[in-house]
């Protein structure tokens, strides 16, 4: 188990001073010039060694990331922070906003300088109006300390932090959506490559980052690859934020060491599932994009990326999402899909298209208005949007009914049935 | 609430907004401002969006009318209409729809009178379903104009409604009266050091 000397985020539930003289007697803010002098090869192989993982989905190494932008562009550079949070389940980036603001300024100030930018962006999703607000305060005060601006923190590095508010699309939290979004259009995905990190916002070398990966750089830096690197498995290392909802005593946040198995998290944080273990029916352990997992699996899953892969399912934004005996699982995934098909963008055919089947036969399915034959027909309309689109909505609509379909199938045959039996005995 | 849809023009204040947006971003990158000026507007015209709104924005951006009219009609918290003084929008999402979303969908509409997508005659309430709004340790919850009200229930929604219908301000954040953010109810499992 995490001790509380390895968490990084202390003030995570906002009961201590959130502002910058409260920030800096919690440890932010200390001794960052020296870590700015180290200059931009030394901050990427820390990061690179630390092992951490972006912690916006996709899990790919922040250091690696950092490395690939160009170092004699005659272009700026930008550094762009993804926080438009909106993954059903996950709320952990909008803690760090209203209680840690000071470890992502810090954060962006140090991961600029990695990647050799002086401009960072802030994008945050439209509806976290307060926490925006918050966040701005936390920037004003910044500035009128010296942390960041000219010649930040008397490092020498000039940089400067704005805030960009998005309007309520899901999608923007697709970078390259979030870039044309920055730019002033409509968010829908652009088509890879070019990677951002060679031409991102307005065509320059971009790096965009979650919310939770920039705002653990100031202590990694500061304590050490090593330390970090010493938490959690290999392959997937350190602290992470989980947000656990749903069917548990008491629904949190908390940060906790990579890997801890699953029932472990729900044992000790949220007073464990709604009427015990044995009542949990299911889990989506990574936001409503990953595919759910049943009770046999939850037993043993360690909530780390390796971890829940080995279960067919992956670890996302580490959002788990619990479920008790008590939910309609195929009336929970109708839902998400009608989420899907409403968060579309509309660019590519089999998304535009494939979402609203999916939502409409799933509508059907839920009350069991539908053939038995049309689960197999489901699956196979999954499988014809699943890596045929140009962003990743398409595979995350399409994951959450294969997942239930392999799990659940026999409740949907069951609903299915059921229906069939009632609409017999009605015309006899 | 103004009805004046055929012109619109940004106020002294808004137009000093307006100027501290436009430094945020390089020259030449006009358009980047679009999103927050259409948000400016919105917020100074009783929280929608009249057209005349758009085409100024467009001009002040450099952008063709068309252009700024896609991201107004793409992005769903533009409001192309009016709507209520109290704009209460409630996430059925899975998290929340786990923990009742449902009950406090009903709550509203009972307390309201209106349907999904409506407002009341007196121009009191609107009401909308919306997916997630990203508190989903504090599910249920609905978000009334800037702030989220968290750890609701029927009875629980129906008193926030209640009070803001009698003119008042009901503090935001859970209505379950033992937490502030999304620490455990139970008690603190992890720091629990000053």
């Amino acid at each position: 188990m995490l001790h509380d000397k390895d968490r990084i985020f202390t003030n995570i539930y906002g009961i201590h001073d959130i502002s910058l003289k409260g920030a800096v007697t919690r440890g932010d803010w200390d001794n960052t010039k020296d870590i700015v002098a180290k200059g931009r090869e030394w901050i990427v192989d820390e990061m690179k060694s630390s092992g951490l993982r972006g912690r916006g989905g996709a899990g790919f190494s922040t250091g690696m990331k950092w490395s690939f932008m160009p170092k004699d562009s005659p272009l700026p550079s930008y550094l762009v922070i993804n926080a438009d949070e909106g993954e059903p389940g996950t709320c952990k980036d909008r803690e760090i906003m209203r209680a840690e603001p000071q470890k992502l300024i810090e954060g962006a100030l140090l991961a600029a300088v990695g990647i050799g930018a002086h401009v960072c962006y802030i994008y945050i999703r439209g509806e976290f109006y307060r926490e925006a607000e918050i966040l701005q305060r936390a920037i004003d005060e910044a500035y009128a300390a010296g942390m960041v601006g000219k010649n930040a923190c008397k490092s020498g590095y000039d940089f400067d932090i704005y805030i960009h508010m998005g309007m309520g699309a899901y999608i923007c939290g697709e970078e390259s959506a979030l870039i044309e979004s920055l730019e002033g259009k409509k968010g829908q995905p652009r088509l890879k490559p070019p990677f951002p990190a060679n031409c991102g916002l307005y065509g320059c070398p971009t790096t965009v980052n979650n919310v939770e990966s920039i705002a653990v750089v100031p202590d990694i830096l500061r304590r050490g690859a090593s330390w970090f690197s010493g938490i959690g498995r290999e392959n997937n290392k350190g602290t992470k934020l989980f947000c656990i909802s749903g069917s548990v005593n008491n629904p949190c946040t908390v940060e906790e060491e990579m890997g801890i198995p699953m029932k472990e998290l729900l044992e000790k944080h949220c007073g464990g599932v709604t009427g015990g273990w044995k009542n949990l029916k299911a889990v989506i352990p990574g936001g409503s994009s990953v595919p759910m997992m049943v009770q046999s699996q939850c037993d043993v899953a360690l909530m780390d990326y390796d971890g829940l892969k080995e279960h067919g399912s992956g670890l996302g934004t580490a959002a788990v999402v619990v479920m008790d005996q008590s939910v309609d699982v195929i009336g929970l995934i109708t839902r998400l899909s009608r989420f899907y098909k409403h968060e579309s963008c509309g660019q590519c055919t089999p998304c535009r298209e494939g979402t609203g089947w999916m939502w409409r036969m799933m509508e059907r399915i839920s009350v069991g208005n539908a053939h038995i034959d049309e689960i197999d027909l489901l699956e196979d309309v999954t499988r014809r949007i699943e890596g045929h689109t140009i962003c990743a909505l398409g595979d995350a609509a399409a994951w959450p009914i294969q997942g239930l379909i392999k799990q659940f199938r026999g409740d949907m045959e069951e609903r299915i049935l059921a229906k069939a039996g009632t609409t017999a005995d009605a015309a006899e | 609430m103004s009805e004046n849809t055929e012109t619109f023009a940004f106020s002294a204040e808004s137009l000093d907004a307006a100027k501290a947006i436009f430094a945020k971003y390089p020259e030449g990158r006009g358009a980047s401002a679009v999103m927050p000026l259409l948000t400016l507007a919105q917020r100074q015209n009783d929280n929608w969006l009249p057209r005349a709104a758009m085409d100024v924005v467009a001009d002040m951006c450099d952008m063709a009318p068309i252009r700024v009219y896609e991201v107004a009609t793409f992005y769903t918290m533009y409001n192309l209409k009016p709507v209520g003084k109290n704009f209460v929008q409630v996430c059925t999402n899975i998290s929340c729809l786990i923990k009742g979303s449902d009950d406090v969908f009903k709550a509203c509409k009972k307390k309201m009178g209106i349907e999904n997508g409506e407002t009341t005659e007196d121009g009191l309430f609107t009401l909308l379903e919306v997916e997630c709004l990203g508190a989903c340790v504090n599910a249920p919850m609905m978000q009334i104009n800037d702030d989220f009200y968290e750890d609701l229930d029927a009875d629980t929604t129906t008193k926030v409604l209640d009070a803001l219908a009698n003119g008042e301000t009901p503090a935001a954040g859970s209505q379950a009266g033992k937490r502030v953010g999304c620490q455990p109810d139970g008690g603190l499992t992890t720091l629990k050091g000053a």
